[in-house]
């Protein structure tokens, strides 16, 4: 124990350990292995940008042009809406779809992970042992049933058919009740104290405490739900209901659609996604940090 | 009768009102779990004993819709799809994962930063706009792909009517998608094994190959067998590859060689209304599922080191 304080403190802060040095020239190739990586990773982002603003005769000229002779991007985008009029409801069925379960997921899921995490009832642990069953099973061996639900609830072809099953969840309820007890119960103890109700105590002290698990989790789920395809793909899937990757697999869908169009479309359909990741990266690692570690 | 129940809440005024707080707090959501996703897995298992087309009265039909399944050639078919996908995905997304996170675990890495949002922005993209990509990348002739190709006397392939090619591009899609994800995890892990581990090993005078085959793996292992694990689970579940990239030719390939077992689900369920047929894939898939991950579990103690020296 002493040792490896000694050692801990010895350490200056900047000056990595030895053992993890490494000489210039395997430095440098290290640096060539990870751009060659780099660009394989962003290339077909690059190709979806650089044939999104090709003017059709463009598409088929060899040798492949990344940066367009004659860019036709404002072209191209009047075009989309041509041959799919409703993009814009699509996308804002996106933002509608995906804001109803994040939120939803994050108010239910939150009350539900406090009161596992601090109340005392009957049935209790068998309950959660129960809903942590439920993460065993994959999505697609229920989707049929749940299609049968929701058409029997009157619900199929509307946005909340998207929404309502998925703002319950088992993996929410278990990740955040391992963030909320985590809090040092005295805190929740002084605010009873003081007279409030477990909803009060809730809102001012737990969830404030439990900001980076919140938002880890939030900007997570928001992926999965702009990003979904397969549940709207059989839940809503009529002109005023479909989602924008319904949408694009529509433009996919049509033989004659042209691969400009399809990715200026896709390219639409992902730069919320890329935006989002890019401002608020740090709780997306640490989402998947956390949903890995702790699935 | 009261008294007894009351005190099932708690002994004390105070532990029944928080007794009963907390099962109002829990309630909107377990019921909203017993609702969409409890039953919904009972009514599965139920729903794989009928012959139902959604519509007029189920009727039971014992196992049929399971020895239909198993002379079916089409599901047999499905399964050896989701096979061959899950070798060409799992290692290569495992290894590349694994090599990344190395490389960019070295102290005084300038730019890590930028590797790792890179590495991860497939992660964010979705499935679909990928898959969308992808096909286009795959395109015979004009697609990016001839242009590499193409020097190596490769050209004009047609990946997506290719019964032997299909499952490549959709292979590609799934590496490119779940890469950054593997990375991150792996890159937590190497992060939280203790820099004196090292330090011991180098006073032992291990050298550089030592140290990662003694220290890194055996500790990292924990992690390795989650991504495994995930990456198994993920690869069953395919679906949104298959739908898009065939969507121009002839959806689930020709002659069904692209059909995975979630897209023969699907088909079966959505497109030709079986829902028996459908329902008794989806047992499968859940049963395969649940062996993937028990049978890890079990196969864990031979190959995971946990430093506590149990198991999870």
């Amino acid at each position: 124990m002493n040792q490896t304080q000694t050692i801990a403190t010895t350490r200056q802060p900047d000056a990595s350990p030895k053992y993890m040095d490494i000489g210039i020239r395997r430095k440098i190739l290290v640096y060539i292995v990870l751009a060659f990586g780099a660009v394989v990773m962003l290339m077909p982002f690059i190709w979806m940008a650089s044939t999104s603003c090709k003017p059709p005769t463009e598409l088929n000229q060899l040798p492949v042009r990344f940066i367009p002779q004659d860019p036709a991007c404002a072209i191209n985008l009047d075009a989309l809406y041509d041959i799919s009029p409703l993009f814009n409801s699509y996308l804002m069925n996106s933002f509608i779809v995906t804001i109803g379960r994040t939120l939803g997921q994050l108010i239910i899921c939150s009350l539900a992970a406090y009161g596992f995490a601090r109340f005392r009832f009957p049935g209790r642990n068998i309950l959660f042992a129960m809903c942590l069953g439920l993460l065993m099973v994959p999505y697609q061996a229920i989707v049929i049933p749940q299609y049968v639900l929701v058409r029997d609830m009157g619900l199929l072809n509307t946005l909340p058919a998207i929404i309502v099953p998925n703002m319950f969840s088992a993996f929410a309820l278990f990740l955040l009740r391992q963030a909320f007890m985590q809090i040092p119960i005295e805190l929740e103890e002084a605010a009873e104290i003081d007279g409030a109700n477990p909803l009060l105590v809730l809102w001012h002290v737990v969830l404030p405490l439990s900001i980076p698990a919140l938002a880890a989790f939030g900007v997570i789920t928001v992926q999965a739900a702009w990003n979904d395809f397969l549940w709207p793909l059989v839940a809503a899937n009529t002109p005023d209901t479909r989602v924008v990757t319904i949408g694009i697999s529509l433009l996919q869908g049509e033989r004659s659609t042209p691969w400009n169009l399809i990715m200026m479309g896709s390219l639409i359909a992902t730069l919320p996604m890329v935006v989002l990741f890019m401002l608020l990266q740090r709780y997306f690692i640490e989402g998947v940090a956390m949903t890995g570690v702790n699935r | 009768m009261m008294t007894a129940v009351l005190n099932l809440l708690g002994t004390t005024p105070r532990a029944r009102r928080r007794a009963l707080w907390g099962i109002a707090l829990i309630l909107p959501n377990t019921i909203g779990l017993f609702v969409f996703f409890g039953i919904p897995v009972l009514m599965s298992f139920n729903t794989s004993l009928q012959e139902w087309n959604g519509i007029r009265p189920a009727v039971y039909i014992g196992l049929d819709n399971f020895e239909r399944l198993a002379s079916d050639t089409r599901f047999w078919n499905a399964l050896s799809n989701t096979l061959q996908l899950l070798l060409m995905i799992v290692p290569l997304e495992m290894l590349l994962a694994l090599g990344v996170a190395l490389l960019l675990n070295q102290q005084r890495l300038k730019g890590r930063a930028v590797f790792r949002t890179i590495y991860f922005l497939p992660v964010v993209t979705s499935t679909v706009a990928a898959s969308v990509v992808w096909a286009w990348i795959f395109q015979p002739r004009f697609g990016l792909l001839d242009m590499f190709i193409a020097p190596l006397g490769f050209t004009d392939i047609r990946w997506m009517t290719s019964p032997d090619l299909v499952l490549v591009p959709i292979a590609a899609v799934a590496i490119w998608q779940r890469l950054g994800f593997d990375m991150v995890l792996f890159l937590a892990g190497l992060q939280s094994i203790p820099g004196v581990l090292y330090e011991a090993a180098i006073i032992d005078g291990a050298n550089r190959w030592q140290r990662f085959r003694y220290v890194t793996l055996p500790m990292l292992s924990p992690i390795t067998f989650l991504v495994v694990v995930l990456a198994i689970i993920h690869g069953f579940q395919i679906f949104d590859q298959v739908f898009i990239m065939t969507a121009r030719t002839v959806p689930g390939g020709v002659g069904g060689s692209a059909t995975t077992l979630t897209y023969l689900l699907y088909d079966s369920g959505f497109v030709r209304s079986q829902f028996g047929y459908a329902s008794a894939v989806a047992v499968v898939l859940f049963a395969i599922i649940l062996s993937v991950t028990v049978g890890q579990l079990r196969l864990q103690r031979y190959w995971v080191y946990y430093e506590s020296g149990e198991a999870q």
